[in-house]
């Protein structure tokens, strides 16, 4: 291994620019003679809009324009859409209503967007935007799930009981017959809690036209800029994808949010057109909070049978996904294909069968969110295994290694098939890594201080690698979901790849230069990494469901491969020696048998003057493009054991330890790979321990701000244990599995396992605040005190 | 409109800015030091602290017009030409950033940390600390690693004054 090759823990190339200062995010871009863009919002959950009255905000200071959804009818600009279809049980397809950027007759939850205040300054806009007039007449907010399944007020006219679909996957037969035998029929209801994904940089679009080239551009932060640009230019009809460019920069974190093309973007591209001027817009965090497209709310009943030795029989789940008010981008697809084909967890379970009801509410769209499905999929299944080890008085550990999947690969009965892992590996290195054998002293030293100590585990898998673009294309997706890269050689050796990944933290321009530096033997500093512009990078799919590694890479991986086939045909004629003769080495091109070589750089040379193969078949120049769409999902998996204590005076809940040990196949860059465990864990902590979007039954969104949407902070986590095992990828070039979202699907099941074991009850709902834990712990404290 | 005058980075720097105008929006718009970021409405998130005078400030908090004549330091302000101060060496070599959104708040605290109390910190007090910077890539665990060390490194360059 050298020391920036793969598997080093190089220090990242970005850095520099964060610490000093330097990054260049959305809102650090500014357009000569730029205007300001401000939403009017509606204050309603659910309202019929009888007028809009523009006439003051106009006559406000430095206003340009306000802009309604009647003008983007007028410039038939379509609505923003959903790009996966989901169909029904019955087969007929899902029931998606109209999403227009600017609402038009109704508003559907609250922070919907009604109008745009277009001003010379970001204040005045917001000044004149307080000053539209918009006549309401109200209606019923519906929040709860299984009242708008009622149907008493409909959102969309296209879903009567606001039912966008009712789908489900599994042998439904094979499963009854599986629970009619069982011997026992562990049962849980279950709430997955709605998160707000807050990346730390909040949205920010920049629109700009040149009338001269008739060139629209948009500055955006998004995961994936071409997939913006092709729904912008497509479906949406801004403007021909030639001429409409989208820039995504340095882009301050996304974990799902800023995958989807909203409405604010949108407006901002049309509207630079429409006013003649750049228009530029930053959401502020309430906005964000508002608007950004929220992650999971799932409420969920599931059982499993079990034989009389503990032997898993079958697996039936009902879930209720809410979606909010409109489908965004991916929504459909999330508690659908991203959730059901992972309840077999890491688990050899014989039939699963699982109904999923998507339901509209008049809440803010909910849509992918770090893990996107997989979590909550994880959750389902370890607690599920945990409460049946429990009931059936086995030891969670023993039960978990009865039942996992030994032998691959592996088809479970809900699409997947595993290629390769080893989970009793997994399990027993994160069992001595966080001395599980100490457990029950520590559980008495805690007992002596009164507090209550718990241990939970979670044994979680995760399909990632996203995706075949022939399995996704059958499950209703509409796009493919291969990456695209360009590996361009200058004269003098340096490297430029182009990739369709986009980094918002990942550390790309450092793990993707070190495959480079790997296979070309260049120096990694001679390496620049291009993405997130739709004029540089011809076509990519940017970066979500931990795909950057096992398909971007892969994508380079194969350009690489060309470029040094290239290469040895030029140092061929270069070194006047049969082409079969040339091996490629740590950087040299040699003849072998023979002393003769030439450096890479030498060779690129040789390629771009072309002296020594004119008017050769071989073409000059060094420059390879590959696109490398996968063969299958790549299957992550490992487990991750909390210690915990708890505070029955106060509800108050430490974690005392944090063990993760992961599969991810070949590391890149273990320190990096370390850090995006990191933060999956906090957010998978926030989620069991703190947050929790919480709309009333006005639909009123009553966590819309940092002082009441509870984050994790420094003081709230520990450091962590993180081990890795490795059961290299088959089906990718590198044996890469991807790392981003493992933390996230992983730690919240394991917190609330930890939880129950200490309190010595099962119903603890997240996030576990410590109100709650207070209150289940009175609960246990008389049975504490008896023993 | 108010005139206003005041040090930034060591240079002298003046604007006239409505009176409304907060010290991070004087910060990045007039003076383009866009390395100070804002990541809430509320002063928790810490993404735009700076120093005023020597003390780590919420610049989304502060009024440009009350730092009239006051010392302020950025994150561009923090490294000695190219040469970058102790705790940014110490980020990046702990890998203390992912998106880097947070970073420049965060840095300045930790500088400000150290100023406050010494460059021997135990992990729990950097936690404690850190509790006005959310950060939402790292979980912290490299953040708090990257502050202690970067302490020890200010302690043994005697880089607290310098900072300012």
């Amino acid at each position: 291994m050298s020391a920036t090759g793969i598997g080093a823990p190089v220090r990242r190339k970005e850095d520099f620019r964060f610490i000093t200062g330097k990054g260049q995010y959305t809102d650090d871009i500014n357009r000569p003679g730029q205007t300001y863009a401000a939403f009017v919002r509606s204050p309603h959950a659910h309202a019929v809009i009888k007028s809009v009255d523009a006439s003051a905000a106009l006559a406000s200071p430095g206003v340009v324009s306000v802009l309604t959804g009647q003008d983007l009818e007028a410039d038939k600009i379509g609505g923003l859409i959903c790009g996966w279809m989901i169909h029904n049980k019955d087969g007929s397809p899902m029931s998606a209503g109209a999403h227009p950027a600017l609402a038009v007759g109704k508003v559907r939850y609250v922070g919907d967007h009604v109008a745009v205040v277009i001003a010379e300054t970001f204040a005045q806009a917001r000044d004149a935007a307080e000053k539209v007039m918009v006549d309401y007449d109200q209606l019923p907010a519906v929040v709860d799930m299984n009242e708008a399944l009622t149907g008493k007020t409909v959102i969309h006219d296209v879903a009567p009981n606001n039912r966008v679909y009712d789908w489900h996957l599994g042998d439904k037969a094979a499963t009854d017959a599986a629970f009619a035998r069982a011997k026992h029929v562990t049962r849980l209801d279950i709430v997955n809690n709605r998160l707000a994904p807050n990346p730390m940089e909040p949205r920010a679009a920049i629109g700009d036209y040149d009338s001269g080239q008739e060139q629209f551009t948009l500055y955006t932060t998004s995961q994936n800029p071409h997939v913006a640009r092709l729904v912008l230019s497509a479906f949406i009809g801004i403007a021909p994808e030639h001429k409409l460019r989208v820039i995504a920069p340095d882009v301050g974190g996304g974990f799902g949010s800023k995958i989807f093309i909203y409405a604010e973007e949108t407006v901002c591209v049309w509207a630079a057109k429409k006013v003649g001027r750049p228009v530029k817009w930053v959401s502020d965090r309430t906005e964000a909070f508002l608007a950004d497209a929220h992650g999971r709310d799932h409420l969920t009943h599931a059982e499993l049978a079990t034989d009389e030795r503990g032997k898993i029989l079958g697996l039936r789940v009902k879930t209720k996904a809410n979606l909010g008010a409109y489908l965004s981008t991916f929504s459909s697809s999330v508690p659908t294909y991203l959730y059901a084909p992972l309840l077999s967890g890491q688990y050899d379970i014989p039939a699963i069968y699982a109904e999923v009801e998507g339901v509209y509410t008049t809440t803010a769209p909910v849509d992918a969110y770090r893990g996107a499905g997989r979590p909550e999929a994880t959750f389902v299944v370890e607690r599920l295994v945990e409460v049946a080890a429990r009931e059936l008085g086995q030891d969670p550990v023993a039960f978990r290694k009865k039942n996992f999947i030994r032998k691959f690969p592996h088809q479970t009965p809900v699409i997947m098939a595993y290629d390769v892992g080893d989970y009793t590996a997994s399990l027993d290195k994160a069992m001595e890594m966080a001395d599980v054998k100490g457990f029950a002293r520590r559980k008495r030293e805690s007992a002596r201080k009164g507090k209550l100590r718990g241990l939970g585990y979670s044994a979680y898998i995760e399909a990632c690698g996203i995706a075949p673009s022939a399995a996704v294309g059958s499950l209703g997706a509409g796009v493919g979901l291969w990456e695209s890269a360009e590996v361009r050689v200058n004269p003098v050796g340096t490297v430029e790849v182009l990739t369709g990944s986009h980094s918002h933290g990942q550390g790309h321009e450092t793990t993707f230069a070190q495959l480079v530096s790997d296979r070309l033997g260049v120096p990694i500093d001679q390496v620049a990494i291009v993405h997130g512009d739709t004029d540089k990078v011809q076509f990519g799919m940017g970066t979500y469901g931990s795909r950057s590694g096992a398909v971007g890479m892969s994508a380079i991986s194969k350009a690489l491969d060309k470029v040094i086939a290239k290469g040895k045909k030029v140092a061929a004629y270069a070194m006047e020696a049969s082409e079969a003769d040339i091996e490629f080495k740590d950087g040299r091109f040699s003849v072998s048998g023979t002393d003769k070589s030439l450096a890479f750089g030498e060779v690129a040379l040789q390629a771009y003057i072309a002296h020594k193969f004119s008017g050769q078949e071989l073409e000059p120049g060094l420059k390879e493009g590959a696109f490398y769409d996968p063969t299958n999902f790549t299957f992550p998996s490992g487990v991750h054991i909390c210690e915990l204590e708890i505070d029955p005076e106060t509800g108050v809940t430490t974690i005392a330890r944090w063990t993760a040990v992961d599969d991810f196949g070949t590391v890149i860059n273990p320190m990096i790979v370390e850090g995006q465990v990191h933060g999956g864990i906090a957010q998978g902590v926030g989620q069991a321990l703190f947050e929790g979007v919480h709309y009333d039954a006005d639909g009123q969104l009553v966590t819309a701000s940092y002082m009441d949407y509870c984050m994790p902070r420094a003081d709230d986590l520990p450091s962590f244990d993180v081990g890795t095992t490795s059961t290299p990828c088959p089906s990718n070039p590198l044996g890469i599995k991807g790392c981003g979202e493992a933390g996230a699907i992983a730690s919240p099941p394991a917190v609330i396992n930890a939880i129950t074991d200490a309190l010595g009850h099962e119903h603890i709902a997240m996030p576990a605040t410590p109100q709650a834990v207070w209150l289940a712990a009175q609960r246990r404290l008389p049975a504490i005190a008896a023993e | 409109m108010t005139m206003i005058s005041m040090t930034v980075n060591g240079k002298a720097v003046s604007g006239n800015v409505e009176p409304r105008t907060l010290l991070v929006q004087f910060l990045r718009e007039n003076l383009r030091l866009t390395g100070t970021h804002v990541g809430c409405d509320t002063s928790q998130c810490g993404a735009c602290v700076v120093h005023v005078d020597g003390a780590a400030v919420k610049s989304c908090t502060m009024l440009a017009v009350s730092c009239e004549g006051s010392h302020v330091t950025t994150i561009e302000g923090l490294a000695n030409g190219t040469e970058l101060h102790p705790m940014q060496a110490a980020f990046r070599e702990h890998h203390g950033l992912q998106c880097g959104f947070c970073t420049p708040g965060m840095i300045m605290t930790a500088v400000d940390i150290v100023n406050r109390k010494g460059s021997t910190l135990d992990e729990h007090t950097i936690r404690e600390e850190l509790e006005g910077n959310i950060c939402r890539c790292t979980g912290y665990h490299n953040i708090v690693k990257a502050v202690e060390a970067g302490a020890q490194a200010m302690g043994a360059g005697g880089m607290q004054a310098a900072a300012e």
